[in-house]
């Protein structure tokens, strides 16, 4: 899941002196009320988090709130999607003008009939209706399928919504990209994931080591699509 | 060709042809509710929302505001049932689009868990019959909102936190609205945000509760005497429908409050009563925690704390004796504050008293608990020099509690000889004899009928000062507080709401069913019925068919039992009792046979 990311910060933790008893309990459940939300801070969704204390200095914050700050170093594990980044999610409905699926069982992301290739058709037939393509009629998107998509567009300001497409290629469902989908067969068998170059992401970029030689002529191409995308947005 | 021609239209830019805007309009014009319909419109209305159902991602929050704002102001309840299915759909797709109408969707579902108000502040008939229909539709939309964008319960919380009926508002409205709030406790949007719901839940119920005032219950027709109103009116007597209890509900009737918070017990035992096994114990540990942190706390409450009786009554053994030893951890540890020590003791007291579905091992249990920590409190003063009574309030309450548990259990705990000799073997003496005197300084009605009791069972062995027996208060009781000492809380007193008694009556003890130890010797069917004013009669010895109650009429010792009740006029009735010669003649009271209409 590219969108997920670990990130080190340091941070103080302000606790109120009731709390003095059980200190780490009590920066434990400071940290928990940002969880699930987005901070601007961190540059994305808070889903954990695990603190190590910096010494002994609790410094006492003079004036009239008289809360100590306690100084931490957090390891925390961020969600921030990004456009063009490519999420995995469960479909949970399903209509002629939209998808709507569930990432990591806690964001929603919604895939509007514009971002839809024309290949699908919508059959309403059935448990809640599904996607066929037309150009291969085992390509069914249904509720309950596992789906990858690329990000348009994210709305942080109340839940993290995130609104996807699937008109980029390599995406669709899983299952059927698995076994047809030569490139994303390749990266699942391979075990690595390619990460995609962000300005914002803390990753170094991987080199790209294969151990097959088959694979190594699909990497070398690799470099060169990223690149027309990118020149061609 | 509706359909299709609908979701290009919807489509709207600023600029765009005028047969379209006339279309648009129109529908606009269909969709406003306000106007009421006839069949074709009604027709054409759920085409229009099945349409738009499909075309949810066209719609922008700005250009279509006069659209977004009829469907958002939709009152569902006068609608039909397809057109409600139809409008419900529409909205769990536009939730789903977009965070932007997440929030307009879910407020909007809220407002609908209210029954429109007509005339004179009642519910509409049709209203009242569609009401699970309606609530079940509503909770299925608001879930499936949370499967589809799951951090949708957060803003749910909020929302109805911020809806949530308040202290004065419409009776009917509170209850519907709460009714459906806890239809929402289940599966998974009860994991998320079933605790807050309940907790919202407990808060309301002690608002209501300690606005009714005392004043309000024992208003009673003012031609009467303030001898003839009968104390056990407080204290139920077997016939429900006694006159003296159909009295006292009809006055609470006349308090507001008493009435939304009885409709509300009712709401919420109903709902405890739904659910399964292991939803229920998942409630119990939350309710242990709210109960703790809230109603633990308030200062006499009257009748709110009866969802704590109930919810154990439903499982005696699991949930029965967990709350006994929950309440009896927060006794015994030193860490706890002083209110909450002081108020946990006396629910302990009142409740393995009034609670018939409590095994006696479970009473012998609790009380060797509580003795032992009293006996340690002594140890420990033991060593120490003598500090002023109102330091040793916990102490005191402790044993009183103690006693006031064997006053109603004695005789139970008596038909076991393995629990006997447990009991027997508790170091009463050591306590009774102690330099804290406690038997001097807890209240006097309580101490007379114990130790009545106890010499009989041979319990206590007769060391106690016979003048003390009888004292009515002591200097040193008196000092101890006044009028609104703690140690006069008796939580589970009998249940004065009419509507949720049923809830609560059968698991309930009333003292007048108490057999006590000293019953066996006159036991004497015939004393029920002649000489009611009768000084030593045996208020013990009812058998529960009895239907004409004698309560009335024994002097001290029945007067003083009526003192194991809630008495707000406990010190000026005793002034009387004091100042007479320490006999009363209460007037007979016989029953009617029918009660009047309540």
């Amino acid at each position: 899941m590219e969108a997920l990311r670990e990130a080190t910060a340091e941070l103080t933790v302000y606790v109120h002196p009731s709390n003095a008893a059980d200190v780490r309990l009590a920066v434990s459940r400071q940290l928990s009320t940002l969880l699930f939300s987005y901070e601007d801070r961190f540059d994305g969704v808070l889903l954990s988090h695990e603190v190590e204390f910096e010494g002994d200095n609790e410094d006492v914050l003079d004036g009239l709130v008289p809360y100590f700050g306690v100084p931490v170093t957090a390891n925390m594990l961020l969600f921030s999607p990004q456009p063009e980044m490519i999420l995995e999610g469960k479909v949970e409905m399903l209509g002629k003008e939209s998808i709507h699926a569930i990432v990591l069982g806690v964001f929603s992301a919604a895939i509007m009939a514009d971002d839809i290739p024309e290949m699908f058709k919508f059959k309403r037939r059935g448990h809640g209706g599904k996607f066929i393509s037309q150009s291969d009629k085992r390509h069914v998107i249904k509720k309950g399928s596992m789906i990858r998509f690329s990000v348009k567009r994210v709305d942080t300001e109340m839940n993290c919504h995130i609104t996807g497409s699937l008109m980029p290629p390599h995406t669709g469902c899983m299952r059927w990209l698995s076994v047809h989908d030569a490139e994303y067969a390749s990266e699942i068998s391979s075990g690595k994931r390619k990460p995609r170059d962000h300005t914002k992401s803390e990753q170094k970029v991987q080199g790209r080591t294969t151990a097959n030689r088959e694979d190594s002529m699909v990497n070398s191409e690799r470099p060169r699509k990223s690149r027309k995308r990118a020149v061609g947005e | 060709i509706l359909e299709e021609s609908i979701p290009s239209m919807v489509f709207e830019p600023f600029l765009i042809a005028p047969y379209d805007l006339e279309q648009y309009r129109m529908m606009v014009g269909t969709l406003d509710t306000s106007r009421t319909k006839n069949r074709d419109d009604e027709a054409l209305y759920v085409t229009y929302l099945k349409a738009l159902s499909e075309a949810v991602s066209k719609i922008d929050i700005t250009y279509h505001h006069s659209l977004l704002n009829n469907i958002f102001a939709v009152r569902i309840w006068y609608l039909q049932r397809d057109t409600m299915v139809a409008l419900l759909d529409l909205i769990t797709r536009l939730a789903a689009v977009a965070d932007q109408y997440l929030r307009e969707c879910l407020q909007m579902l809220v407002n609908n868990f209210t029954p429109p108000i007509v005339e004179r502040n009642e519910v509409p008939t049709w209203a009242v019959s569609r009401k699970k229909d309606i609530f079940s539709h509503l909770c299925g939309s608001l879930k499936t909102i949370s499967d589809t964008v799951p951090l949708a319960p957060r803003m749910l919380r909020d929302i109805i936190d911020r809806s949530m009926p308040k202290l004065f508002d419409n009776k009917a409205k509170m209850i519907s609205f709460v009714e459906c709030m806890l239809g929402l406790d289940t599966d998974r949007m009860g994991d998320l945000i079933g605790a807050i719901l309940l907790a919202k839940v407990v808060d309301l119920l002690t608002e209501l509760d300690v606005n009714i005032t005392w004043e309000d219950i024992l208003q009673e027709e003012h031609d009467k005497g303030i001898f003839e109103m009968e104390l056990e009116d407080l204290d139920a007597d077997d016939d429900g429908d006694g006159f003296g209890q159909a009295g006292t509900k009809v006055c609470l009737g006349g308090n507001a409050c008493a009435e939304k918070l009885d409709g509300l017990m009712v709401v919420v035992c109903e709902h405890l009563k739904s659910l399964d096994r292991q939803r229920l114990y998942k409630e119990f540990v939350i309710l242990k925690t709210i109960f703790r942190a809230s109603l633990l706390r308030v200062h006499r409450s009257k009748f709110a704390q009866f969802i704590m009786f109930y919810t154990c009554s439903l499982d005696p053994k699991t949930l029965g004796e967990g709350f006994a030893v929950f309440l009896t951890d927060i006794v015994t540890e030193k860490k706890e504050d002083p209110i909450s020590r002081m108020s946990a003791v006396s629910y302990v007291g009142s409740y393995l008293s009034r609670a018939r579905f409590i095994s006696a091992d479970t009473v012998v249990t609790i009380l060797k608990k509580l003795v032992d920590w009293c006996v340690d409190y002594c140890d420990h003063q033991s060593k120490r020099e003598a500090t002023p009574i109102p330091n040793h309030q916990l102490f005191y309450a402790t044993c009183q509690a103690v006693m006031y548990v064997l006053c109603f259990r004695l005789r139970s705990i008596m038909d076991y000889p393995n629990l006997k000799s447990d009991l027997f073997h508790m170091p009463f003496g050591f306590l009774f004899r102690h330099r804290l005197e406690p038997l001097k300084v807890c209240l006097p009605s309580i101490v007379n009928e114990f130790l009545r009791q106890a010499k009989d069972a041979g319990l206590v062995a007769a060391f106690v000062d016979p003048a003390a027996e009888d004292a009515i208060e002591s200097d040193l009781s008196r000092t101890f507080g006044g009028i609104n000492r703690l140690d006069m809380f008796f939580p589970f007193d009998p249940y004065l709401l009419k509507e949720s008694d049923r809830y609560i009556r059968p698991n309930f003890e009333f003292w007048s069913m108490v057999k006590t130890t000293y019953s066996d010797d006159t036991d004497d069917d015939d004393d029920e019925l002649e000489d009611l004013d009768a000084p030593e009669m045996n208020v013990g010895s009812l058998d529960d068919h009895v239907e004409i109650d004698i309560n009335s009429d024994d002097d001290d010792l029945e007067y003083s039992m009526n003192k194991m009740s809630i008495t707000p006029h406990h010190s000026f009735l005793h002034q009387m009792a004091m100042d007479s010669d320490g006999g009363l003649s209460m007037p007979a009271r016989i029953r009617p046979s029918t009660s009047p209409p309540s």
